[in-house]
């Protein structure tokens, strides 16, 4: 044992500390299985030369789709054989990442059975990750899964594999059922996950509210996000409560409404909410949460265009639906979805993201194309440019 | 073949018997301690929930090992949470405190809720990726360690979201967390003429350069880089293997920080540029681990009670940023990309 040691000097200096340790995670499986092994190797000797030795690309799949695996080729593999081949499964996770001990388990024997014995719980996108498996592996493991209800998630340029937040399951702040919208969507827009056919790819993401616990906003080229339209609900006896257990709601909540819109008075140790003014930040419920409630109409904002930053810079989602009912079967959002993809469909160029390419031929014309009707709620302010188009039909 | 098309199993028959039961109708919830929730719904029900940290890269003998904890305690019932935390979901409060000792025998934290630094969002790194400037998992490693105490105790102004991601692809949250390490190269790739024309679609590699700093050279087949509009962005590698980008002494990292998601008191933010580039240095980053740690302590120190890092940079303002952080500005912080007058200050207002 001490000689197997030395093998990795580096990596063995990661199985110190306090907090789990991934080498600690792919010696266990390498103490089992020869691919893993190689990792282990071949991660040694890209911390010795500070650099990857994973050749570019690599296209592998499984028969009837066209994305959900990521292929991926040893540049040694001649001195590690067993990672010559080490190829990603993605599988679609059940939204909200409950599992049953049952359904792991079973994930597992099957992945200790075709591929490394290790797993990435989750890849950033929502998948579960089953890491490093060889090319003939792929089918029969596929079918395995399938056999035990696991279908694979997106890859390339497709409907990646929505995600959502905890949601009704287990929070109060949620204004729609994130795991059933994002489960009937997944299921809604299989054909599109699986099969690549757009310019390049599309996330969906859903939360229950502005707090926004999938990041959706940042990361989804379609945000859906929780709100309600009517007020906030304020349990005064328990406003009270705070009050007598000596939180101070004047400095932690009145003051830092962004709109101003609370109002506590000490006296009575009450507050009052001017919701025409609330933009439903969430501040004073999340501080209060006994006290105070998100309204009882319920929806969605739809935002659109997140995306990392290339090619053309980072951008945030923007407001594209102000407010959207999500009912059973969600037809408007499924609508909503083919509408703007269509368009993308035939406007988008090569690798280009639907922000980036709204960016490029302007929202004026998006809108136009897409039939939504331009509202105030789109923008943080009107242009300050006066270059604007007419069409000749508004013109003499 | 397989049957195809038919989805991931559905959520509902994976939730426990008390979730089903309070669907939708939560009440509120409180901390009871640094990585233990409690959800009352208005059924009177209680959910107690412990969260706890993961490597994220786990062997399945780990998931075997908390597939053994949920049978135990947690009725076989678990979810993973969106920063790649374990949490187990008990209805029984006497549960609670015998979980968390086994944790602790196990040597599994628990915490990652509250004013805390909860798990690190990241991405493949040399583990698994072509395209990396630097490992995800060891560094994340490192940090976590350094910052173990943060993770199980609430001892900052505001929650702090750390992410890392090895390359500019910005897989993951890098854009949008308070504190972000991102994989960086500083000098433009090699091109292989002789198998760029074999391997490569020459109009795709144009396009995905953000500078136009490529152009074509029809004599070799070939492209050719303009140094000088190249920022070693590596996206043209990404669309074609012929263009290596990868460089052992000048890869590293930058860290940017104080941006945010959520919507509460303000707006959604990128992260911005702090620190332009550290040296890789594995196994243990020591330089980046040392400067989060810094801007951490800073942070801690200077903030406002429930101010984001962002938040409170914004009050104060960036000439005292690094003024406290006694981190130098140089020309590398000011933006010369697309959008970049948007960041200069259009005002006579601000701090000598």
């Amino acid at each position: 044992m001490a000689n197997e040691e030395k093998k990795t000097p580096l990596l063995d200096q990661l199985e110190e500390g306090r907090w789990p340790s991934f080498v600690k995670e792919i010696k266990k499986a390498a103490a089992k299985n020869k691919k893993a092994e190689a990792l282990l190797g071949q991660l040694e000797l890209s911390y010795r030369e500070k650099k990857v030795h994973w050749k570019h690309g690599g296209i592998v799949g499984v028969k009837g789709y066209g994305g959900g695996v990521i292929g991926r080729y040893s540049d040694v593999p001649e001195q590690f054989p067993e990672a010559a081949e080490f190829h990603t499964i993605r599988v679609n996770q059940p939204a909200g990442w409950f599992y049953t001990t049952e359904a792991l388990r079973k994930l597992c024997d099957i992945w200790e059975k075709y591929g490394s014995g290790l797993t990435n719980f989750h890849g950033s996108t929502g998948d579960a990750i089953l890491l490093g498996t060889d090319t003939d592996k792929l089918q029969p493991c596929f079918d395995e899964l399938a056999e035990a209800g696991f279908d694979l998630g997106g890859s390339g340029s497709d409907l990646r594999t929505p995600s959502c937040c905890v949601g009704p399951a287990r929070c109060e702040f949620a204004c729609i059922d994130t795991l059933d919208v994002c489960h009937e969507i997944t299921m809604e827009f299989q054909n599109e996950l699986h099969r690549p056919m757009w310019p390049y790819k599309f996330k969906i993401k859903i939360a229950g509210c502005p707090n926004d616990c999938v990041a959706s906003i940042a990361r989804a080229d379609l945000s859906v996000i929780g709100t309600w339209r009517d007020a906030i609900r304020v349990n005064q006896e328990e406003v009270k409560a705070y009050a007598e257990a000596g939180f101070d709601i004047q400095g932690l909540v009145v003051d830092k409404c962004p709109k101003k819109a609370v109002k506590y008075n000490a006296e009575t140790r009450e507050i009052v909410i001017d919701n025409e003014s609330c933009t439903r930040c969430m501040h004073c419920i999340n501080e209060m949460p006994k006290a105070l409630r998100v309204g009882k109409e319920g929806g969605a904002t739809l935002l659109i265009g997140a995306k990392a930053p290339i090619v053309k810079s980072a951008f945030m989602s923007w407001v594209i639906i102000p407010f959207m009912e999500l009912k059973p079967p969600y037809t408007e959002l499924k609508d909503f979805i083919r509408t703007i993809t269509d368009w993308w469909d035939e406007n988008g160029k090569t690798r280009e993201r639907i922000g980036e390419t709204i960016y490029r031929l302007g929202m004026p014309k998006f809108l136009r194309d897409t039939g939504i009707k331009p509202v105030p709620q789109m923008v943080t302010a009107p242009r300050a440019n006066p270059y604007y188009f007419w069409y000749p039909e508004e013109v003499k | 073949m397989s049957r195809t098309d038919f989805g991931p199993p559905h959520y509902s028959t994976l939730i426990p018997d008390i979730i089903k039961e309070n669907y939708g109708k939560w009440l509120y919830h409180e901390q009871i301690r640094p990585g233990v929730l409690k959800h009352v719904s208005e059924t009177g029900a209680e959910l107690y929930t412990v969260r706890v940290g993961s490597p994220r890269l786990a062997s399945i003998d780990f998931i075997r090992e908390i597939c053994e904890i949920a049978d135990k305690y947690s009725k076989g019932h678990l979810r993973f949470t969106s920063r790649h935390n374990i949490e187990f979901l008990l209805d029984d409060k006497e549960m609670v405190e015998p979980l968390l000792e086994e944790l602790a025998r196990r040597g599994l934290p628990v915490g990652g809720t509250g004013h805390s630094v909860s798990n690190i969002v990241h991405t493949q790194g040399w583990v698994h990726c072509h395209s990396a400037a630097t490992d995800a998992s060891g560094l994340v490693k490192s940090l976590m360690d350094g910052l173990y105490d943060y993770f199980v105790e609430n001892k900052l102004p505001n929650m702090v979201r750390i992410a890392v991601a090895c390359c500019l692809n910005m897989c993951g949250a890098v854009h949008c967390s308070d504190i972000a390490i991102v994989g960086i190269h500083r000098k433009p790739p090699r091109i292989d003429h002789e198998r760029l024309h074999k391997v490569c679609e020459i109009p795709s590699v144009i396009q995905s350069c953000p500078t136009g700093a490529i152009k074509p050279n029809p004599k070799l087949k070939s492209v050719d880089v303009n140094p000088d509009k190249c920022m070693y962005c590596g996206n043209c590698y990404t669309v074609c293997p012929a263009m290596p980008i990868a460089d052992p002494e000048n890869d590293g990292v930058a860290i940017f920080v104080g941006g945010k998601v959520s919507n509460a008191r303000t707006a959604p933010k990128f992260s911005r540029l702090a620190i332009p580039y550290l040296p890789n240095n594995p196994p243990r980053w020591t330089e980046t681990v040392e400067a989060v740690k810094h801007l951490l302590e800073v942070y801690a120190e200077n903030a406002l009670p429930g101010e984001r890092y962002g938040e409170w940079i914004e009050r104060i303002g960036w000439e005292r940023f690094f003024k406290l952080t006694g981190l130098p500005f140089t020309e590398k912080h000011i933006d010369d990309f697309i959008f970049a007058p948007t960041t200069f200050r259009t005002t006579t207002q601000f701090n000598w």
